[in-house]
Parts: structure tokens; C-alpha cells; sequence
């Protein structure tokens, strides 16, 4: 790594920009994803900010299985934020549907149709985890920058 | 030949002092909001890494004269800026300038905005229509409070040229010029309680919602410059112009750094106003005070 790509590196470890999005959850993840925000967890320490238009953000966090709705917005919130990107799904339903699964208005899993980077179970999950989930995702996208930018490939 | 020009531009207070003094400031007021509301609140290197990573960003390609002028805009703006704390006047002792430079201030120091409308209305957003309409009207009325008070300031100084307008007075419409200023500075700078331009979760973020990337990076320093130059233009207004320059120099910092920590206290502890309530505490209140003491200024000069 070039001392600019490591520079690189680490602001994007540093400074993760999450945009939420609720893809018809039960409102469960969502609460605990806002309790992330509050005094007790304070995620502003780690650089991680909630911003409000996807093109501002580095970070996907996804709740809920998808829903039929829902399914158009979860796409073009993904193709709107820039490269590099990485998403976060919290909560059980966007790997399995959770209890939702079989539901005629669900279309889920999430995985089918965005890459999802990493997967926060639980119903719903602590916000120590869901913390964990997007320290890790702002990790893996640092890396995906970096090898992104070593090998030259066009950016989709 | 003279550098002082060009020490002001690039030196102190311009780019070199302006760009990590300006993180600074956005640095604290982010810090004193978490303190307040009992976070920890991010670390002191945070706006850099920001700023970096958005440097670092690709973002999607927009063609046609928007997508040109969309990336002029935050150009605009961070160079008006730096040209803006050029002109003020530390270190009156030494200090160039010319007849009139207060007026230029006010011009230089309006261009952010003007230019935050127009990249509202430029990006074709609905969101930054809403956010662009709100700043117009909300500038219209600080700036109306603004003017007056630093023509409140000149007139007791009897001069347009910033480095007589230095320093602190005895004269009391120095001090209402300075407290109007004051009054102007949350409106100017979009914090709570005036923040309705960019307001989240209501609007996503205004005129800025289109931008990604450098481009928002670049607003992001010229949110962060402006700071500076708002803060250190009351700083100028207040320092005794005597001192010398590895006194005044520090004193600068702390009188802007404690204006900081006041005007983070204010949004930490405030809502935010609708547009009309803003729009009204301007023009009912903050211009009445404005209104008498330009008056009395004036009073007071004829008479003396």
C-alpha cells in the first residue's frame, strides 16, 4: 500500500457514515439501531454518524425481510450511495425472513438481491452488536477500497 | 515589498491557520454537544478523516451544465471564504486593508449562502428546493440584523475600514453591534435553533442532499471556515488591537474557541424552530434591537 492509499484506509475506518433504511421491519431493529445514537452507547466516538441522504453515507443498514413495497427503495437507497460501499443487515429477518417467512407480501431475503457484507443476528439484536456490525463493515470496505484501487478496476 | 497580504491570505488567518483551525472548531462544537447531551462524542482528528474519506469517494457521474456548476458551488464558497478572513482585521497594528473593506466582508461573507440556494435549486431535488427556499428566506432576515449591526459598529466608529472598526469601545453601540453579530451567527451557521435549511429526518439534507464526494467534502470545509470567520470577526471586535502579535495571536483562538463552546451550549440546548418562528424572532425582535441602536448610534454622533 502507497502511504495515500494507507491514508485512505484509515479514514474509512474512521469515519463510517451509516444511512438506515427499513426494508417493512417490525420496528424492533430499528429501536435498538437508534439506541446506538444515545449517551449509553454513544457511536459518535467511533466516528460512525447517521446521515440523512444516502449519498452522504459509506454504510447500508438494512431492517426488516424485505417486503414487496419496500423492494424498489432498498434498491435504488443501495445503487445511491458511492463506491466504496459495503452493507450491514440487522436484525434476523434480512438473512432468513425470521417470522415473516412464506408471507405473500415478502420478497426476501435481502441477500437476493444486494450483496450484504455482514449479517447482525438477533430479533433484535443488542446494539453491541449491531456496533460490532458496522465497526466491521467499515473495515471490510477500507479493504474493498484499497484493493479496488490497486488493481485498477473500473468502479461500478 | 509588502507580504502582509499574502501572509494574511495563506498564513494567518487564511488557508494554512484557517483549514485545522476551522476542523478544530467543528471538532468542539461536535464534542461540547456530545458533553452536554452525556456522550463522549468523536475524536479530535474526526473532521480530517471525514474530509479524507470523502476526498476518497467515487462518485456518480452527472453530465450537462448542473453537474458543472454543482461542483463549482463549494469552490465558490471555500475560496470566497478564505478571501473573507483575509480581510479581517488581526493584528490591526499592522494590518493593510482599505476605505471600505467592511463592505467587501459582507459581500464575501454572503457568497456561502448565495451559493448553498443555488446548489438547493440547481440539484433538481424536491428536497433541496424545500432547503434552498428556507435559507433564502432565513438569510434575508439575519442578514437584515447583521447589516445593521455592523453599520451600528461603523457608525460609532465613524469608518468603513475594518481595522478602525477593531478593538473594543466605550462607546455602548459598539457592544449592541457586537451582540446583534452574535444573535446573527446561529442563523448564518445553521445551527439549532435555526437549522431548518438542512434539516434531517425532515428534509434529508436540504440543498445538500444531491452532493457525495469531494464536492461534499469541500462544503463540509466551507461549513467549517465559516465557523472561523464568523467567530473570529466578533473576536477582532472584542481584542484590545494593542497587543502584540504572540499575544493577540492566542487570544484570538481562545475569544473564538469560548464563542464556540457558547453557540454549541445554545444548539445543544434548543429545538428546532419552525421557519416562521425563526423568520419572526428576526424580524420582531432581533431588528427592533438592531433598528434602535442604529438609531441611537447615529443620535450620538450627530450630537458629539
Amino acid at each position: 500500500m502507497s502511504l495515500l492509499q494507507k491514508l485512505l484506509h484509515k479514514a474509512r475506518v474512521k469515519s463510517p457514515r451509516i444511512f438506515h433504511i427499513n426494508s417493512g421491519s417490525c420496528n424492533g431493529c430499528d429501536i435498538e439501531l437508534i439506541t446506538c445514537l444515545s449517551p449509553r452507547y454513544d457511536v459518535e466516538q467511533l466516528g460512525i454518524h447517521l446521515e440523512a441522504s444516502p449519498r452522504h453515507a459509506d454504510i447500508l443498514c438494512i431492517t426488516g425481510p424485505v417486503t414487496r413495497n419496500t423492494l424498489e427503495a432498498v434498491k435504488n437507497a443501495y445503487a445511491q450511495v458511492c463506491e466504496p460501499k459495503a452493507v450491514v443487515a440487522i436484525g434476523s429477518c434480512g438473512a432468513t425472513c425470521n417470522v415473516f417467512a412464506g408471507s405473500p407480501s415478502v420478497v426476501g431475503p435481502l441477500s437476493k438481491y444486494i450483496p450484504v457484507d455482514v449479517y447482525v443476528p438477533g430479533c433484535p439484536p443488542h446494539p453491541d452488536a449491531i456496533i460490532n456490525g458496522i465497526f466491521e463493515a467499515a473495515h471490510i470496505l477500507a479493504e474493498r477500497g484499497v484493493r479496488k484501487e490497486a488493481k485498477g478496476l473500473p468502479q461500478e | 515589498m509588502n507580504y502582509s497580504g499574502l501572509i494574511r491570505l495563506f498564513l494567518f488567518p487564511g488557508l494554512i491557520f484557517a483549514v485545522p483551525a476551522g476542523w478544530f472548531f467543528v471538532w468542539v462544537e461536535h464534542k461540547a454537544v456530545a458533553r452536554i447531551q452525556r456522550r463522549i462524542g468523536p475524536p479530535l482528528l474526526q473532521p480530517f478523516w471525514d474530509f479524507v474519506k470523502l476526498l476518497g469517494k467515487r462518485t456518480p457521474a452527472r453530465s450537462g451544465i448542473d453537474a458543472n456548476l454543482l461542483r463549482l458551488y463549494p469552490v465558490f464558497s471555500v475560496l470566497s471564504l478564505v478571501a473573507a478572513l483575509a480581510l479581517l482585521p488581526v493584528f490591526p497594528a499592522h494590518a493593510g486593508g482599505f476605505s471600505g473593506d467592511c463592505v467587501l466582508l459582507v459581500g464575501l461573507m454572503e457568497v456561502p449562502s448565495i451559493c448553498y440556494i443555488l446548489a438547493g435549486f440547481t440539484s433538481g431535488s424536491i428536497y433541496g428546493e424545500i432547503g434552498a427556499t428556507r435559507e433564502a428566506l432565513l438569510s434575508v432576515a439575519s442578514n437584515v440584523v447583521m447589516l445593521l449591526s455592523l453599520v451600528t459598529i461603523a457608525v460609532t466608529a465613524k469608518s468603513f475600514h475594518l481595522v478602525d472598526l477593531a478593538g473594543p469601545s466605550l462607546n455602548p453601540g459598539h457592544w449592541v453591534g457586537v451582540l446583534g453579530l452574535l444573535l446573527c451567527i446561529p442563523a448564518k451557521l445553521r445551527l439549532n435553533p435555526f437549522s431548518t435549511a438542512g434539516a434531517e429526518q425532515e428534509i434529508y439534507s436540504g440543498p445538500l442532499t444531491e452532493y457525495a464526494g469531494a464536492a461534499l467534502g469541500l462544503w463540509e470545509l466551507a461549513h467549517a471556515l465559516e465557523w472561523l470567520l464568523l467567530t473570529g470577526l466578533v473576536a477582532t471586535l472584542i481584542l484590545p488591537t494593542a497587543l502584540a502579535w504572540w499575544i493577540y495571536a492566542p487570544a484570538f483562538v481562545v475569544v473564538c474557541f469560548l464563542e464556540v463552546l457558547l453557540l454549541s451550549a445554545i444548539a445543544a440546548s434548543t429545538a428546532r424552530l419552525t421557519l416562521e418562528r425563526s423568520i419572526n424572532f428576526y424580524w420582531r425582535w432581533a431588528a427592533v434591537l438592531a433598528v434602535l441602536a442604529i438609531s441611537s448610534a447615529a443620535v450620538m454622533r450627530f450630537r458629539l
